[in-house]
């Protein structure tokens, strides 16, 4: 498929698809999600948003977690931290969404960047604590802070508005999360072909290496919380915008769980790790659910139980992918193509 | 280019304790630009502590250093990379995940400005500071033979190949004091003759000042212009590779009492 490619100066040898396919295959890739809300119903599309969202957040997470080689049990807070901030800009200030968005983007990176300070110090386990204060912390804020918040019981996000159209349904609402995926992925591809990427990678490998290499340990480890939380922002910003309500459970530790899952089963300090992660993970509860409703039919207490095993699977998920495939979706996905790259005649 | 009316590095009476231990006692000594130094001395005689302090990892105790006439004692580590200190380690410190390339054009980082915004829109400028800092990269990569790894993620690399990526790692960040904590360790004579031909160009086509830790008294009196020699944290003698072979200090300190 893609061997015989000789590249004969940098910038070609540089390029993130060096196949004259691979741009092919990414043409036909983006067409097909430009066509898929007149190609499905609105329910699948609904789906799709989903894990448009995902794969942001996922991304920012891996960014922080993959790449950077540091860890955050509060990235659900800071999805809520850019979900508030912009919905306190839309909801209760009038402000326009398309200022909304990305600051409440910065407001996350602010707060993101703030909590990783003390990463400085902190390695492992004990950051990981560290990062869960911040989960806390944040989650006891947006409660306890009802005249900002509205407490527990959450606030009521107006849609966002193009020119006249109203992005007040699902459809509408794709284009816009498409946009916005298409960007983050592409940002992150970028990010990590240059010198601040490279700076993350090296703090993640070696960090004494890395400060004798001129790397500010510092500058790089808090730049790689507020990118992370900024991309954790933004999700957190698109989700409340597009569900209409955001409420404190909404962003809880449940939530940065479920986002370390993703990047874990689809690969950390992969880029695509983190959008098959997101899919996966996404599309997971739903299968469980249409596979307990088709079998619930005769046992009504079956549905029941599928339910409550989704829990149960997706622990199990996780502990088997650390075991067998660590490099997760991405590395299964790539020995595949590996395998295919010569087949049939792969000796 | 630095001009040489002073010693390049100073290091005056350096102490260093951890815990109640001493690594290192009143040390001192004075690099000449464009020399090669060696530092022996038996096994925990605080050669590699020495390096650490130059290139700021460790904070001495008491003491003070100077790098081209500016005081860096107290200056942390990636600011001394920035001044024009670079170093290897004797374990391999690669970053062994990445790519010789980008093992390499992390060296280049202090040169290069691209920052977050610039770097993930990939335009104009950004794109051009890549290529040109490549093409040094290339220039390195040409120099110690290794062109036909550079796409190969390090950590898979053979022993003698890390060691020389991270030669390259080093030079890429175009140091004016370069620190080589034993750059042989390890190898066969064919490898080490290849490392000390690296070294011996590196001093002569990029006047590049060097200070190496090395074991193999035959290499070490072959390449270096100065010796110095630690025993138990202390320098007990100090000169050229003939000197410091007839100093009966050294020669008690390697074969013991005669």
């Amino acid at each position: 498929m893609d061997c015989g490619v000789f590249t004969t100066n940098y910038r070609e040898d540089m390029a993130i698809l060096h196949h004259p396919g691979a741009k092919l295959k990414v043409l036909v890739v983006v067409a097909f999600f430009l066509a898929l809300p007149f190609m499905v119903n609105a329910y699948y599309v609904s789906v799709v948003n989903l894990i448009g969202i995902a794969i942001i957040g996922a991304i920012g997470l891996n960014i922080l977690v993959g790449f950077t080689g540091q860890i955050s049990i509060g990235h659900g807070a800071f999805m809520g931290v850019g979900a508030y901030a912009a919905g306190i800009m839309t909801a209760t200030l009038g402000w326009s969404f398309w200022i909304a968005l990305p600051a409440g983007g910065l407001a996350a990176a602010l707060i993101g960047g703030l909590f990783g300070i003390p990463s400085l110090r902190l390695k492992g386990l004990y950051l990981a604590i560290a990062t869960l204060a911040a989960q806390v912390i944040i989650e006891f804020g947006i409660i306890h802070w009802p005249a900002l918040t509205r407490g527990p019981a959450g606030m009521v996000l107006p849609a966002p508005t193009i020119g006249g159209l109203v992005l007040n349904n699902d459809t509408t609402f794709y284009y816009l999360i498409l946009a916005i995926t298409i960007g983050a992925v592409v940002f992150a591809l970028n990010l990590f072909r240059t010198r601040t990427g490279r700076a993350f990678m090296a703090v993640r490998d070696r960090d004494l290496a890395a400060s004798v290499m001129g790397i500010n340990l510092f500058k790089y480890k808090v730049t790689a919380f507020a990118v992370s939380s900024f991309y954790a922002g933004i999700a957190g910003a698109l989700w409340g915008h597009y569900l209409g309500v955001i409420s404190p459970e909404y962003f809880t530790i449940k939530v940065s769980i479920l986002y370390l899952a993703m990047i874990i089963i689809g690969g950390l300090g992969s880029v695509m790790g983190a959008i098959y992660g997101a899919c996966f993970m996404t599309l997971l509860p739903i299968l469980l659910r249409e596979t307990a409703d088709f079998f619930g039919g005769g046992f009504a207490g079956l549905t029941h139980i599928m339910l409550a095993m989704q829990e149960a699977v997706f622990g199990l998920l996780i502990i088997l992918f650390l075991i067998f495939e660590p490099e997760g979706l991405a590395k299964m996905w790539h020995k595949v193509k590996e395998y295919f790259k010569l087949w049939p005649f792969s000796y | 280019m630095y001009a040489p009316v002073s010693p390049q590095l100073v290091i005056d009476s350096l102490t260093l304790h951890f815990g109640g231990v001493t690594a290192l006692t009143g040390v001192h000594l004075e690099v000449n630009a464009g020399e090669i130094t060696a530092v022996i001395g038996p096994n925990g005689a605080g050669k590699t502590s020495l390096l650490n302090c130059i290139s700021g990892l460790y904070r001495p105790n008491a003491g003070r250093l100077f790098f081209e006439e500016q005081e860096i004692t107290n200056t942390v580590p990636h600011r001394r990379a920035e001044l024009g200190i670079g170093r290897t380690f004797q374990n391999i410190e690669l970053f062994k995940h990445l790519t010789v390339l980008e093992n390499l054009m992390l060296g280049r980082h202090i040169h290069m400005k691209t920052g977050l915004l610039s770097g993930g829109l990939f335009w104009g400028p950004a794109r051009r500071e890549e290529e040109l800092h490549r093409r040094r990269v290339e220039e390195i990569i040409d120099f110690l033979e290794i062109e036909s790894i550079r796409h190969k993620a390090v950590g898979t690399l053979a022993y003698g190949l890390q060691k020389r990526v991270e030669l390259g790692r080093a030079l890429a960040l175009e140091p004016r004091l370069l620190l080589l904590d034993e750059p042989m360790a390890g190898m066969n004579l064919e490898e080490k003759e290849d490392m000390a031909r690296f070294i011996l160009d590196v001093a002569e086509e990029w006047g590049t000042t060097l200070i190496l830790i090395e074991h193999d008294m035959g290499v070490v009196m072959d390449i270096s212009d100065r010796v110095a020699v630690l025993d138990f944290g202390r320098k007990i003698a100090e000169g050229t590779p003939e000197e410091v072979q007839q100093n009966p200090l050294v020669i008690r300190a390697y074969l013991g009492k005669q």
